[in-house]
């Protein structure tokens, strides 16, 4: 079975400067798997979940490479087409549920845009579903928190009712934007359970930009490492993380904190692995002027 | 199953702000004041003891009831002409609030639409706008007006035109930066990915939040309408003579401030509280009702 999400050899430059921002980048999705793009800030990596999604700034000026949604190319397409396929086969999860959700307009209202705008679905229907979405994801009292302005909800709360947004329209393709970097810790675990079971259920392909390969553990099947636009390593979750091959993975890994043996300290990267990783950047570079 | 942490507080949608805006002493003083003035504006000609055009010259200059000399039923006494001072503040009341509504709107409307479109759209179009706002700007409120109306000619129709478009830049500057920050939101960035149009978003998710920088706005630019209007019946380039004005009044009060002060001090304190008054209101509403503020 060819992939949902077919990224091949997609360049992107900045337009100000020229300077490469994505460099070669091929990542394949599956349906019904979770795909994690790790970097760090800087890495592309929003960059890429932006270039799938079509609301790349003018800023960003892809020069190469394709990327395929089934058998559509998103680059290529027509801006209207390619809004409507965005619109009815996508969902982005975005990173700060704080500000996710307009603070002038009611749940109700926000969470049933995509069924009005995509399900033909009329007012009620729509808010007879989003009720329904809201129970799936563990909202007490859902009539009541439909009628509610966001500041009325905690953090994790309106976390689930983006989430519970994402699936109402059951996208193909999902677009995590590192959806638990703003939340505590025990809050991440649950909201990440709940994104979990929703993506199974509804077989859900999920793109999961992160910098957190904890989160990368608990929940990816496949990851791509990404530097400065380039790809470091990419292969399945377990190969990652049991047999790294590339040293700026294995550097990350020894990076992360260990809460089970806190006399390991903390391990920052070492310069060397860093200087090594711009060495590769540079020498790509150079191979692709030559 | 997970658990859910509880809502803050169990009230729902619009009663609330409402009930907030109603408790707020700002709200409840700026605003009744206000709604008195409506009233009086409203039902002038029932509310106004005598005919505020009517002259008896036997009666001119009286002082307010309570002073040496005055008579009943002349509250707040008479002017030169023997006009009853009362009757002609509640008429011009009606002069007042109906320009500085208008005008205020039209403001409002004119400049929301701009600055929404500079906000939202940037590039040449911001540019452009913003180029106009501030040359706009530079150009005195006051002498602009005079010289819109003088072109135009008097009346109400020219002062509440002169209003609006010497302050629809107000509502256009705030309005666009406001619309600027709400574009960088992720809500936005939400709405075009789930494939709402530009106008969409503008009307569904940006307005709305920024309606209630308007309504603010709009209280202040009341204000100042009452007191651009004050000033241009002051000059003489409002209304016809004979209709009652608190500028008209005030500039004719200046004339006999030694015999009759009471025709100058009414209007003037009318003229002052009135624009507290929607000062009040605005920054109680905004204070009250505003949902981004209380994010």
């Amino acid at each position: 079975m060819s992939p949902l999400l077919s990224i091949d050899n997609l360049s992107a430059v900045s337009r100000r400067d020229g300077k490469p921002i994505l460099r070669n980048v091929s990542l394949h999705v599956d349906s019904g798997t979770i795909h994690g793009l790790v970097g760090e800030s800087g890495a592309g990596k929003s960059t890429i979940s932006k270039i799938i999604l079509g609301i790349v700034s003018g800023g960003v000026v892809v020069t190469s490479g394709s990327v395929m949604l089934g058998a559509n190319d998103l680059v290529r397409m027509p801006e209207r087409e390619k809004r409507v396929l965005i619109g009815s086969q996508m969902a982005l999860i975005p990173q700060d549920p704080l500000t996710a959700l307009n603070p002038g307009r009611r749940i109700g209202d926000q969470l049933t845009d995509s069924l009005r705008m995509w399900k033909g679905m009329g007012h009620k229907a729509a808010w007879a579903r989003g009720l329904e979405l809201l129970d799936h994801v563990a909202i007490r009292d859902p009539q009541r928190v439909m009628g509610l302005f966001p500041h009325h909800l905690s953090g994790g709360m309106r976390q689930r009712v983006l989430i519970a947004a994402a699936f109402a329209i059951e996208p193909k393709l999902l677009i995590a934007d590192e959806p638990t970097t703003a939340l505590d810790a025990t809050v991440q675990k649950q909201v990440l359970q709940l994104l979990k079971r929703l993506q199974a259920e509804h077989g859900t392909a999920v793109v999961f930009v992160t910098h957190d390969l904890g989160v990368v553990a608990q929940i990816c099947d496949a990851v791509t490492l990404l530097f400065q636009g380039k790809v470091m390593e990419q292969g399945t979750a377990e190969t990652i993380f049991n047999t790294p091959s590339h040293a700026y993975t294995r550097a990350l890994l020894a990076a992360s904190p260990r809460y089970d043996d806190p006399a390991a300290g903390l391990n920052p990267i070492d310069d060397a692995v860093i200087a090594a990783c711009r060495a590769e950047v540079a020498q790509f570079d150079g191979a692709q002027h030559a | 199953m997970v658990d859910t942490s509880l809502a803050q507080t169990p009230h729902r949608s619009w009663q609330p702000a409402l009930r907030a805006a109603l408790g707020d002493p700002k709200v409840l003083v700026g605003g009744g004041f206000i709604a008195f003035l409506i009233v009086l504006a409203l039902g002038a000609d029932l509310l106004a003891p005598h005919d505020p055009l009517a002259q008896d010259l036997m009666l001119g200059s009286l002082p307010p009831v309570g002073m040496a000399g005055a008579e009943p039923g002349y509250w707040l006494g008479t002017d030169d002409l023997g006009r009853d001072v009362l009757s002609r503040f509640i008429h011009g009341t009606r002069t007042a609030l109906t320009v500085a509504f208008i005008a205020a709107t039209i403001a409002a409307v004119v400049g929301t639409f701009v600055g929404l479109l500079a906000g939202y759209f940037g590039g040449w179009v911001d540019a452009v706008v913003s180029r106009l706002i501030e040359i706009w700007m530079a150009f005195p409120a006051v002498l602009l007006s005079i010289l819109i109306v003088a072109i135009l000619g008097s009346g109400v129709h020219s002062v509440i035109f002169a209003i609006a478009i010497i302050d629809w830049t107000r509502f256009a500057r705030v309005v666009r930066a406001e619309t600027m920050a709400q574009r960088q939101t992720d809500y936005v960035t939400a709405g075009q990915v789930l494939g709402f149009s530009r106008l969409g978003i503008l009307a569904g998710e940006i307005l709305p939040n920024v309606l209630w920088v308007v309504l603010g706005l709009f209280t202040l630019e009341l204000g100042l309408a009452v007191v651009i209007e004050a000033i241009l019946s002051f000059v003489g380039l409002s209304v016809s003579s004979d209709t009652p004005t608190w500028g008209g009044m005030i500039a004719q009060g200046r004339g006999i401030i030694y015999q009759a002060w009471w025709v100058f001090a009414l209007p003037l304190a009318g003229l002052l509280a009135t624009v507290l008054a929607f000062n009040q209101l605005g920054a109680g509403l905004r204070r009250s009702l505003d949902p981004v503020m209380q994010r």
